[in-house]
């Protein structure tokens, strides 16, 4: 059985429809795999076999009454815990929402429904989506899949490593500053942050919503290029959302060519603070793409540097805003309401109780950054430099097809190793951070692991927006001539002391 | 500029954030390491630059003023932390000045 968690949902979805595998026992082979590892990765928050296995039989009725089924029905997938699904444990790794149960299902969700795919869970991530290690989960962290002392990334830590575990082919996650990208870099998966607008962001619980996307992780790019396809398109419940037809992704990932393309190198981000490993297996997937055809060149983004700086007053703000909803009245976890309080004095016990160190750090640094007087210095000039950095982008794009850069400076780092250093922890979304301040596409492919502690490494590729396409041409090329190289997926790569 | 243990209390009052001593203390040092690793911020940040506040060129999006179900009472109130009488109850809201 265990043959059906090593396969891609692509061929698991061909199998499905075929009739050579129902659903019910993929889905089945899934959700004991769940069983059998996550007490060690804790990539789950929430698992519902019993409904998994309805929609499993749902999706093999279809099958044989002849019905059309998608091209990903009768796969599993898993959410990450900042989406709604109606009557299921939403808490977004937050204490404040222990319990909660929406009463509607976010859209990107509703189209994995539709589709026929099969929802076996809610992944673990950083509380409300802050942070780069899932450890500021209120439920404690997820471990890295290739050394369980080591971080998944994060925020959406659970969903990459649901993927590097075998326990689920794919799942999908949201990117406010690189948190699909990073974890898929240190976990040796896919992750793609799709064009700002391009996938609904409604039911996703917010952080910040002028940089949240909804994107897929997947562990091949084809699959991840399904999985978009799937989950974006116009949504009139997002006033954000894109009323066009986004490109044909999963065409480009079918192609898998990059003859003549003009592809960039980022100048600004390397050298000092990079990893000597993350460096080599960077350089080596450039000359890959060289071999294969395209034209490589160095383009300098004057502003990249500063773009985190920025991030931290942009992002905090917003947060400070969007988080006042947390007040425990409607919903949530109410604290302290005895008969004898007022209403703000339980709503700062509530909040006091319910939200995590992280979380408060951010509020409270946006709270500062709007304040009267400090207003045009912090935040006013965080909004410029965004205004510059969407300049450094245009301006590369004149000149180039797409941006490539590492993912992120460093391979997964220990369990506790940066939580009382906000900085050395900011660090690790140096590099993704300016593509949700400009809204442009952004993907991580696995790039090898790095000699010195065999660790995976992330390639990162900046498309200019709703060229998401571009992504996967390039991703396709990179996977096709790496596994070359390697002799098969990354991920058969997991040493004795992971998850094998 | 460093924040004291005031300006974090005052902050968190205005956040509706209840924070222990030590809390606050602890995150004034955190608030201080960010803020000076974010000054570069506003020295790039010229007065010729145009701020901008979203990716998107936002418009305002407009739907027909139709009348349709809203989530129905009964889960609406099934999030809800206290309720009486099919509403939603919350602790008092007037009479804060005689505390």
């Amino acid at each position: 059985m265990t043959v059906w968690t090593r396969m891609s949902a692509t061929d698991l979805a061909g199998l499905i429809a075929s009739g050579e595998a129902s659903s019910e026992e993929v889905t089945k082979a899934h959700l004991d795999r769940v069983a059998a590892v996550d007490p060690q990765v804790h990539a789950f928050l929430h698992v519902d076999a019993e409904r998994a296995l309805d929609a499993a039989r749902r999706v093999d009725q279809k099958r044989a009454a002849g019905e059309p089924l998608s091209p990903l029905a009768g796969v599993p997938v898993g959410v990450k815990d900042a989406f709604t699904l109606v009557d299921t444990p939403t808490t977004a790794g937050s204490k404040i929402l222990e319990g909660w149960r929406p009463p509607y299902t976010a859209t990107v969700v509703q189209r994995l429904l539709d589709a026929d795919m099969v929802v076996i869970g809610k992944t673990n991530m950083d509380e409300f989506a802050m942070g780069s290690s899932t450890e500021n989960s209120a439920y404690g962290p997820t471990h890295n899949p290739w050394d369980l002392d080591r971080v998944p990334g994060g925020s959406g830590g659970g969903s990459a490593a649901a993927l590097a575990a075998f326990e689920v082919p794919v799942t999908i996650g949201s990117d406010t500053g690189g948190s699909i990208r990073q974890p898929a870099a240190v976990t040796g998966t896919v992750g793609v942050k799709p064009t700002y607008g391009s996938s609904s962001r409604y039911g996703l619980i917010a952080m910040a919503s002028s940089l949240d996307q909804p994107g897929p992780c997947a562990r091949t790019v084809l699959d991840a290029a399904l999985l978009h396809q799937v989950m974006s398109g116009h949504d009139p419940r997002d006033s954000t959302s894109i009323d066009l037809p986004g490109p044909d992704v999963v065409s480009a990932a079918r192609r898998c060519d990059v003859t003549g393309m003009r592809i960039g190198i980022v100048k600004e981000f390397g050298g000092d603070g990079y990893a000597p490993g993350v460096e080599r297996r960077f350089a080596e997937a450039v000359e890959t793409l060289a071999d294969a055809g395209a034209e490589i060149v160095e383009v300098s983004c004057p502003h990249f540097p500063v773009a985190l700086g920025a991030y931290y007053l942009i992002m905090p703000s917003e947060v400070s805003s969007n988080l006042a909803r947390f007040d425990a009245m409607r919903y949530g976890h109410r604290v302290g309401d005895d008969g004898t309080r007022s209403v703000e004095q339980v709503m700062r016990l509530s909040r006091g109780a319910g939200l995590g160190a992280e979380t408060k750090r951010r509020i409270i640094l946006g709270t500062y950054a709007l304040s009267s007087g400090y207003y045009d210095a912090y935040y006013g000039s965080a909004q410029k430099v965004r205004t510059l950095i969407i300049q450094d982008f245009t301006a590369a794009f004149e000149k180039v097809d797409v941006l490539v850069s590492p993912t992120t400076p460093t391979t997964a780092f220990r369990l506790g190793e940066r939580v009382d250093d906000p900085m050395a922890m900011y660090k690790a979304d140096l590099c993704t951070i300016p593509s949700n301040l400009a809204g442009n596409a952004a993907a991580s492919f696995p790039a090898g692991l790095a000699p010195e502690d065999g660790l995976p490494v992330g390639v990162q590729v900046m498309a200019p927006p709703m060229r998401d396409d571009l992504l996967y041409q390039v991703g396709a090329v990179l996977e096709a001539s790496l596994q070359a190289r390697w002799g098969g997926p990354l991920l058969d790569q997991i040493s004795q002391e992971g998850v094998r | 500029m460093a924040l004291t243990h005031a300006d974090v209390a005052r902050l968190a009052a205005l956040a509706r954030i209840e924070m222990t001593d030590e809390e606050l203390a602890h995150t004034a040092g955190q608030l201080d390491t960010i803020l000076d690793a974010v000054a570069a911020v506003s020295q790039v940040a010229s007065a010729d630059v145009a701020p901008t506040s979203h990716a998107l060129a936002l418009t305002n999006v407009m739907r027909a003023d139709e009348v349709k179900p809203s989530l129905p009472v009964d889960a609406v109130l099934a999030m809800a932390p206290a309720t009486e009488d099919e509403r939603i109850r919350v602790p008092r809201i007037l009479q804060e000045e005689d505390e």
